[in-house]
């Protein structure tokens, strides 16, 4: 059950799309949503679909894994699909009872899911080719122009940091502490709603003692190591445009500027 | 009861970078009554293996049998498994939450349905099992306690279910000696008693030769070793080649034994050694 969660997740395989520059995915990634927002005719989701799968392959990630990552969105995905199919009006296909499906509905609630799979795959790319750390170091020094206007880069990168690096921590901790309750006879998964959400408890206090204990012993270790924030800091890894970030941004800027404008 | 392991396989994450082979091929056979200890190095897949006899983790491939029901089958009543086989897990204190002792103690039995009167019983029981006084602590929050008697608490809400086959992964790391050995006693005696199945997970030799019947030592996710526990720890060379080793007083008497004492090797504790040395300084002076 846990183990399908796959956001945020870093699949290292070495290959170039892992060793680009943070900024640069990022900033392809940024391309790659407002184009998926801009274009509206299937034609170009093709195109990009293409664009997609190259990218996954350059990567040298599974395609099983990036199928497996789609899995907990399927029911968003399907609910998408079939509120539109329902509620648009226009020419009507089948009907069923009262509800009818029409073609219309039909066109735009496809459209609509194709646009959330593949934002999804393309943000999921994102987080599987670069490891949490330098993620944020991208970030962080992609807002560092907005320091002058008040914006405070460091903590908010230190913050992302933190969080995306205990996503993995706390899914370990709640397996854990749900093994401890299932071994003393709890049951998670059967019963009515409410009895189900009472059978919540037992989980979600350990896990929110932990969590707190957890970040107390982090902010003391940071205190203990001096942390003081992000002015005068220094990093060991320095991040650096190679030539291949030039290529991979003209590759991703050019491409989408054609489907938009064609 | 008796436990039965065939053929067991586990993979972690599976198909991705992070796979790990935690289990391999792993055949084992528990007899009803024994007091076994699981030993092996950090990662050697203990706690793995021990999850599976309750049901918590699914094999990818092999046989649990528990008693004579393979509970890796699809139609087994899980609740009906984890009545038979209590598990307290690696630090077990991380999974208190309710708001008196009492009533974490009592979650288990009340989850296996049992009246409140014998609940009521059961807690006493446990508490008094694991020396935790029953009317100045029932009330209490468990997470106003020390740690050791938090790990406690935790314990007596699996000894609480009093199930047939019991398991112990390290119920004792971070607690001070005295505690340990109070916790230990109480699960000697507790064997003497009824009889059950014990498995006990630890990394000190000492606390293993002196409870055990019988060891299994994993390494990397297979049994290397399995035996009577004196005859386990009379291979010194090979627990020492996979980073264990054998008690204190063990290796002194195989020492001692190497200096052509007549001495035996496979002592366990220094109660038999004490005997042993002076059996020995005794023929000495008669002679
Ligand atoms: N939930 C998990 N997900 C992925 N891998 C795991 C998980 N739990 C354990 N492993 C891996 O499986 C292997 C066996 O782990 P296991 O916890 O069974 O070891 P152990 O013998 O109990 O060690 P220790 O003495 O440190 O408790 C290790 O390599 C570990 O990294
Ligand atoms: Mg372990």
């Amino acid at each position: 059950m846990l183990k399908d969660i796959t956001i945020g997740q870093h699949y290292p395989t070495g290959s170039v799309v892992h060793k680009l520059d943070p900024r640069t995915k990022i900033i392809a990634v940024f391309v790659f949503i407002i184009t998926l927002f801009l274009v509206d005719n299937f034609m170009a989701y093709g195109f990009v679909a293409v664009f997609v799968l190259l990218c996954i392959m350059i990567s040298k990630i599974p395609m099983k894994y990036i199928i497996k990552g789609l899995k907990p969105l399927t029911f968003i995905i399907l609910f998408t699909l079939m509120i539109n199919s329902f509620m648009i009006a226009g020419e009507i296909i089948i009907s069923i009872g009262p509800l009818s499906i029409t073609k219309e509905g039909l066109y735009q609630g496809s459209f609509m899911a194709v646009r959330l799979i593949m934002l999804v795959i393309g943000t999921s790319l994102l987080t599987l080719t670069t490891s949490p750390i330098t993620l944020t170091d991208g970030i962080e020094s992609l807002l560092n122009p907005l320091k002058k206007i008040g914006v405070p880069a460091h903590e908010l990168a230190m913050m992302m940091t933190i969080a995306l690096r205990f996503i993995p921590t706390l899914l370990e901790e709640t397996d854990k502490i749900m093994k401890a309750q299932m071994a003393r006879g709890a049951d998670f998964e059967s019963g009515s709603l409410i009895k189900r959400s009472k059978s919540l408890v037992p989980l979600l206090v350990p896990l929110f003692t932990s969590a707190f204990r957890r970040a107390d012993d982090l902010a003391m270790a940071m205190e203990a190591r001096c942390y003081r924030g992000g002015e005068g800091r220094t990093r060991m890894k320095q991040l650096k445009y190679y030539k291949r970030d030039f290529v991979a941004i003209v590759i991703v800027v050019s491409m989408f500027a054609i489907l938009y404008f064609s | 009861m008796s436990i039965t392991i065939e053929n067991l396989t586990h993979i972690y994450n599976e198909g991705s970078p992070y796979q790990t082979n935690a289990l391999e091929d792993v055949n084992i056979e528990i007899k009803s009554g024994e007091f076994i200890g699981l030993i092996g190095h950090t990662g050697s897949g203990k706690s793995t293996l021990i999850q599976h006899i309750n049901g918590l983790l699914k094999p990818d491939k092999g046989k649990i049998i528990v008693e004579g029901m393979d509970i890796t089958r699809k139609d087994v009543k899980m609740t009906q498994v984890r009545k038979k086989v209590g598990l307290v897990f690696q630090y077990p204190e991380h999974q208190l939450f309710e708001e008196t002792v009492y009533k974490d103690i009592a979650f288990g039995p009340k989850n296996v349905g049992l009246d409140s009167e014998e609940i009521d019983n059961r807690v006493k029981e446990a508490m008094n099992l694991v020396k935790l006084p029953f009317e100045e602590l029932k009330e209490r929050s468990p997470f106003e306690l020390s740690g050791g008697q938090q790990r406690r608490v935790a314990i007596a809400g699996v000894l609480a279910m009093k199930p047939d086959i019991l398991i112990l992964d390290e119920p004792t790391a971070g607690l001070d000696p005295r505690g340990r050995d109070e916790i230990f006693e109480q699960i000697r005696l507790l064997h003497q008693k009824y009889k059950n199945t014990i498995i006990l997970v630890s990394h000190s030799m000492e606390d293993i030769a002196k409870l055990t019947d019988r060891i299994i030592v994993m390494h990397e996710g297979k049994v290397l070793l399995t035996g009577e526990t004196k005859a386990v720890f009379r291979e010194s060379k090979r627990l020492e080649a996979i980073g264990l080793g054998v008690p204190q007083i063990t290796k002194l008497m195989g020492i001692l034994a190497d200096k052509n004492i007549p001495l035996a090797r496979d002592i366990l504790t220094v109660e038999d050694a004490k005997i042993e040395i002076l059996k020995w300084l005794r023929g000495k002076k008669n002679a």
